[in-house]
This record gives structure tokens, sequence and C-alpha cells, in this order.
């Protein structure tokens, strides 16, 4: 398992060709990319994003565990960023491995509803007519009850 | 202890963080306190289901004790991945 927050970018080519290689066990590997989404305006300049230091390498390792108790994982990674980013910009990426993919597609999807509303992250959208914080979505805290 | 105020919190307070001597037993009192204190932290914790809670970097909730806690942060519903 391996957990990663920064600033800087990270290459997905070579976090994918990297992941769980070497492990012959698993027979699917999933992985998902988060990416800065323009406003439907499409006048975003800056995705801002704040997070608190300590506390989210923790609740991403305590969502990353969760996960590997609840299915059968070859191994996982999370890597989330923080700082200025622009649209278009790689935000986070989860991988998966497990023997089968069903493991491997559900484990990614509950890493992805839990580190939406678990994982102290906060999202501001800097646009030429000002700044916003972006709010929690309703259907963010509904995505949780299904697991 | 360390309070810490994070995205609109931190804003609204002024400040990123805080080391406060208080006598406060639960969560809602060192709210209470803090709210007392001045308008900007009245104004930031006007509406606590806006607000979550973390004690010591774990989730908590507003009824909670502090006795032993070091650090408390105050921050608005997570928007990550």
């Amino acid at each position: 398992m391996r957990i990663s927050v920064q600033e800087e970018e990270f290459d997905l080519g070579a976090e994918a060709n990297t992941f769980a290689a070497g492990d012959d066990a698993n027979g699917a590997i999933v992985t998902f990319t988060g990416v800065v989404r323009d406003l439907a305006s499409g006048d975003l300049d800056v995705m801002e994003i704040e997070h608190y230091p300590g506390m989210t390498e923790r609740a991403l390792t305590k969502i990353a565990e969760e996960a590997q108790q609840r299915w059968s994982l070859g191994d996982v990674l999370v890597i989330h960023r923080h700082g200025r980013l622009a649209p278009g910009d790689r935000i986070m990426m989860v991988a998966t491995a497990a023997r089968h993919r069903k493991d491997a597609f559900e484990a990614a999807e509950y890493l992805m509803d839990y580190l939406k509303s678990r994982a102290p992250f906060w999202k501001k959208e800097i646009t030429t007519s000002g700044a916003e914080w972006v709010a929690a979505k309703d259907e963010d805290e509904d995505a949780l009850t299904r697991w | 202890m360390d309070v810490l105020y994070f995205a609109w919190v931190r804003e609204r307070i002024g400040l990123p963080k805080e080391r406060i001597e208080t006598e406060a037993a639960t969560v809602s009192d060192l709210v209470a306190e803090l709210s007392a204190r001045e308008d900007r932290y009245a104004a930031a914790f006007a509406d606590l289901s806006a607000l979550r809670v973390a004690l010591d970097q774990e989730l908590s909730d507003f009824d909670a004790s502090l006795s032993g806690v070091r650090e408390v942060a105050f921050f608005p519903p997570m928007t990550g991945g």
C-alpha cells in the first residue's frame, strides 16, 4: 500500500506501469484519475486545494486499510495533490490490484467515495470574477450509504 | 491545546492556528467560549451544521469530550477527490 499527499505532479503512466508490478497473483488492475474540470462558464483560472497535513495521511491510510479488509487486494495506491492546480491538471489517482476485476473495481469506487468526503481536502475555485469554496454535495455523503 | 482552522473557517477567523488555554469540557463548550470572544468567531461558528470537527486528527462531533485532547480542528465538510 502506498499513500502520497503531494504538491507536485505525478506521472500517470509511470505510476500505472510500476503499480503491483512483478506480483503475478493479480489478474486485474484498476486505475482512476481525477482531473480539474473547468466550470460550465469556462473561466476557471485556478483550483486551490487545501488540506490538513497529518490528518490527511492518516485518513487516507485508514480508508485504504478498510478497503483491504473488505476486498481481497494485492495492492492499493492513493496519490492526492494539493496546492494550485489549473483546469486539465491531474488532482489525484487511485489504483487497486486484485486477483479478479470485481474486487479491483469495487475497491477503487469505495476509495473514491470515501476520500471525497472523509479525507480533509477543501477545494477553492478561483476565476477572474472572484474566489469561491466548493460546497460539499449531499450526493457525495449519500454515496457512502451503499457501502 | 492547539486549535486549527481550515478553508473558509480559517478565512473568517483570520488565522490558521492558535494555542488556547481552556477549561472547556466539550467541543460545544469550546465553541461557545470562542464565539463569546469576538464577532469573527461567532460568525464562523454561527451554523454548526455547516462545520466538522476533528480531535487529534480523527473526525469527531460537537458533543465529544476534550479531556486529554491536544489538537482540535474546525473545518467545513470535505471536498476531496
